[in-house]
């Protein structure tokens, strides 16, 4: 059957999806997991903590979708990144994942008992479902930034050479570091709207402003590195977008300050660097002059630019490998069939905007801050 | 490839997947069963039924996190642990996943929050729509887990590809329309409908007994016996024997859980017991009954059910065809434009995974020698003897389960709620559809060893390169983390059951206490 679309424009568009799903992500689940992260720090009593939880409590289930489909979405579209890095990061995915179960448990059970160590127990449990998937995942994207060590024999089996400590480098660990300001100060931002007025919001501001500060600082010492450390790859010779995906046939070669090739070719593409930082300064004037909706956009800006970075920085490469260049993964190599990728487009087409539609929906449902009184008078509230 | 990882990496999917079905079944079940209480709310107006529906949604909640969060293990523990497998068939296996979050796990986590906290934000009916939206979502969500769990016990719609090393599609249409998926979707919800009815059913008679909330108590009791009789002949009736018939490996599966060696003249019996033995290749102290299975598996009284011995002899045909297939396979890895290598390999190339089977044994399988390919023949049998309790357990609680539920509505017709002996029998019955789903899983993945996808890619090629030490450290890290939260749920389910049914309206709003419930 002749598909109505070729094999590199399906493989680029599926990139897309894929970082549009990846950013959703970090759009929605990312202030929650933010909340989580600053649960500690901007809530003391019992009825704050209530407070704090209870501004996500409705929606987090949904928000977290975005990761299992992200997942899902890899699997489908780039089989091989799947398969290469989460059995690579096997250690670190497994941190994520015990965070990421403990999580949904934290949001249920801490309200059905009075309990204080109960509730200080899931407290924390709350703290760690934010702030370790919030650090994996920027390590996770230093690593792929730099390159993981592994390589493809002739059946495509991937070995994975590298201990579980060569994660954490000083480049990924400013990365895991960037990651929770920006998720910090993006919690801190939707408590803004979402919290009522009140010191859980005064908390909320002044960590907030700290992560605009830091995430602005660190995404500059990342681009730094990226600038004059020892990272990127280059093709060598002739990509073949049309190809069959097989890793095996691209030549490629480690190049120091490849990453930044692509904003010499496509000039545009300094938006999204450019959005990492305006987003962030837009956050921190709208906590200063106590504009939420404006230090929220700013926050929601902030993080797509951030994202989008290092996307655009790579492409057309997903996953380099240090070991074995010729083992890299890029967007024409690692990716599903021509019919697989269509009939996910197609799929994807129908679903994602019906996803959009009824989340708005309920978002709207949903709108307005969580009150105190609420808390006392309404029993479904955790 | 380190045969240690993979039996631990076998071990471990076995638990995580176990464990996320203790879950996932009443999820399913008491999902819709929050639908039909919801409804009759809706339509009689009457509170106690929101009261009803509430009570039961509570515990839903405390069991659907659990299904949630391990869950999120099954969607990414296949890269992470299966990780050749998830290169070899991902163009096909990857979808089903991600269409499932797409269609289905948005739908029900996007509406189970406003399900908990919209019941002041919506109409009554918007509410009940927004309810039967998380029944829609949870049931959706399975059938693509089983169109993807389908799709490895008979791949349809695929082919290896020698430029990519992989299995591609060819036609999604028959992935979806698999009919060894829909047979299996089928079963599996009617499994998890009977989980809760079960639950509700034994909840209810534990109230019952102990004369407390005994109107809430006989109309959950009634919805139960309705739902439950329903559910239990649809999992029987609709069993997932319909699919044996299909493929060689189908067939084996069927073979070993009857334990039958020897190809039997239609229409064959069923074993009723005996004790199969994997040493002797035989059965002993057989008691068979005439024509049964014959009927199941076939659905007809002529045609025969194939033994192992027979099924074997076709297996080691399969394997020496597939080492021809690997032969032409190698030559165009070294050449991809050899036109009579590609030749040889179309006309082998459904037999491939058999060829695969010899690498357990040798590097290439074209070194192995007429014993070898004997021996990775036998390896196409499955556990015989498992297989053969399983399924007898399985379905010796499914027949009862039929009777529980008959009688539980010849019960509450007759408007007899309170017959104590059956109480009692309710309550004892709990645990009863969780050991027949499990074991069910068990003869469905099993069953299909050696195969991780049939015929197409044995099991112990489809394991990362790990060590035996990360396992480990998985294993065990699962192992605790998941005991711990076992005892939690349990505990606070137990919790919320002694509490009962008002304790959320007595703690909130007194002027609607229970005596004011149950009469309104």
């Amino acid at each position: 059957m002749e598909l109505p679309l070729d094999y590199a424009t399906l493989r680029i568009l599926w990139w897309a999806l894929v970082g549009i799903l990846l950013i959703a992500f970090a759009l929605t689940d990312g202030f929650d997991m933010g909340v989580g992260a600053l649960l500690p720090f901007v809530a003391r009593k019992d009825e704050e903590r209530r407070m704090v939880i209870n501004t996500i409590g409705a929606t987090w289930e949904g928000n977290q979708v975005w990761f299992i489909l992200g997942g899902g979405a890899i699997f489908a579209a780039w089989p091989f990144v799947y398969a290469v890095s989460f059995s690579g990061f096997y250690l670190a995915m497994f941190l994520v994942l015990s965070a990421l179960i403990l999580r949904p448990v934290a949001f249920k059970y801490r309200s059905k008992r009075q309990d204080p160590r109960w509730r200080a127990f899931w407290d924390w449990a709350l703290f760690v479902g934010g702030f370790v998937p919030a650090v994996v995942f920027g390590v996770a994207m230093g690593n792929v930034l730099q390159g993981a060590p592994f390589r493809l024999d002739g059946d495509m089996r991937a070995f994975y050479e590298g201990p579980f400590l060569g994660l954490f480098t000083p480049f990924t660990l400013v990365c895991g570091l960037l990651s929770v300001a920006m998720l910090v100060l993006h919690g801190a931002a939707w408590l803004g709207v979402k919290a009522e007025r009140g010191p859980i919001l005064d908390r909320a501001r002044a960590y907030g402003t700290i992560a605009a500060i830091t995430s602005v600082a660190l995404f500059a010492v990342g681009g730094l590195f990226i600038a004059f450390g020892p990272l990127g790859f280059r093709i060598e010779g002739a990509a073949d977008p049309f190809g069959p995906s097989n890793p095996l046939r691209t030549a490629v070669a480690a190049a120091p300050g490849a990453w930044l090739d692509n904003y010499g070719r496509y000039p545009w593409m300094l938006i999204a660097p450019a959005l990492g930082f305006l987003g962030a300064a837009a956050a921190l004037a709208g906590l200063w002059k106590r504009s939420e909706p404006l230090a929220f956009a700013g926050s929601s800006a902030s993080t797509v630019g951030i994202i989008s970075t290092v996307g655009l920085s790579m492409f057309p490469f997903i996953l380099p490998s240090t070991i074995d260049p010729r083992s890299s993964l890029t967007v024409w190599n690692a990716s599903s069939s021509h019919g697989t990728l269509f009939i996910m487009l197609l799929v994807t087409a129908v679903f994602l905007p019906l996803i959009l539609i009824y989340t708005s929906w309920v978002y709207k449902v949903l709108w307005g801050r969580t009150s105190t009184e609420a808390l006392t008078t309404n029993p479904d509230l955790y | 490839m380190d045969l240690a990882v993979v039996d631990l990496s076998r071990l471990q999917f076995a638990l995580t997947a176990l464990y996320h079905f203790l879950f996932v079944p009443l999820t399913l079940g008491l999902s819709f069963m929050l639908v039909i209480m919801e409804a009759i709310y809706v339509m009689t107006n009457r509170p106690i039924w929101r009261t009803v529906t509430r009570f039961w949604g509570t515990l839903f909640g405390i069991n659907f996190v659990l299904g949630v969060a391990t869950g999120i293990t099954m969607e990414f523990q296949f890269g992470m642990n299966w990780s050749y497998y998830s290169h070899y068939v991902g163009d096909i296996f990857g979808a089903p996943l991600a269409i499932e979050g797409l269609m289905a796990f948005f739908l029900e986590a996007t509406f189970v929050g406003l399900m908990f906290f919209g019941w002041d934000k919506l109409s009554k009916v918007g509410h009940l729509f927004v309810t039967f939206l998380v029944a829609l979502g949870t049931n959706l969500s399975a059938l693509w887990i089983l169109i993807a769990n389908g799709w490895m016990q008979n791949p349809v719609g695929a082919a290896f590809n020698p430029d990519t090393m992989r299995m591609e599609v060819v036609d999604f249409g028959a992935v979806l329309f698999n009919p060894v998926a829909q047979a299996k979707f089928v079963h599996t919800v009617s499994a998890g409908y009977v989980i809760a009815s079960v639950f509700v059913l034994g909840v209810s008679a534990f109230y019952l007994l102990k004369g407390k909330w005994t109107g809430f108590a006989k109309r959950s009791m009634t919805v139960a016996a309705a739902f439950g009789l329903a559910s239990s002949l649809s999992v029987v009736v609709l069993g997932d024997e319909s699919g044996y018939a299909l493929t060689d490996n189908q067939k084996m599966k069927l073979a070993a859980l009857e334990a039958m060696w020897e190809t039997e003249p239609a229409p064959a019996g069923l074993a009723a017991f005996g004790i199969p033995s994997m040493a002797d290749r035989e059965t002993h102290a057989e008691i068979k009954i005439p024509y049964v299975l014959g009927l199941i598996a076939t659905r007809s009284i002529d045609r025969p059910v194939e033994g192992i011995f027979e099924l074997v002899a076709q297996a080691h045909d399969r394997i020496e065809s597939g080492v021809v297939a690997y032969g032409a396979l190698e030559t165009l890895k070294a050449n991809p434009q050899d036109v009579a290598a590609r030749a040889v390999f179309e006309e082998h190339r459904r037999d491939l995974g058999y060829g695969l089977l010899l690498k357990r044994y040798v590097a290439d399988p074209r070194q192995a020698d007429a014993a070898l390919i004997e021996k990775a023949a036998w390896d196409t049998v499955p556990n015989v003897p498992l297989m053969f309790w399983a399924f007898r357990i399985m379905a010796g609680v499914g027949l009862l389960m039929i009777a529980l539920f008959a009688t539980a509505f010849v019960l509450c017709t007759l408007r007899k709620h309170d017959t104590r002996w059956f109480l009692r029998i309710a309550v004892l019955a709990i645990p009863l559809p969780w050991i027949a789903t499990e074991l069910g899983w068990v003869l469905a993945e099993v069953g299909r060893q050696p195969w991780a996808v049939e015929g197409v890619l044995p099991t112990f090629l489809g394991a990362s390169s790990l060590t035996v030490a990360q396992l480990w450290s998985t294993i065990i890290g699962f192992t605790v983390f998941y005991g711990a939260l076992a005892v939690v749920e349990v505990g606070l389910i137990l919790h919320t059951i002694k509490k009962g049914p008002f304790a959320q309206q007595e703690e909130f709003d007194p002027q609607r206490a229970p005596g004011a419930e149950a009469v309104a």
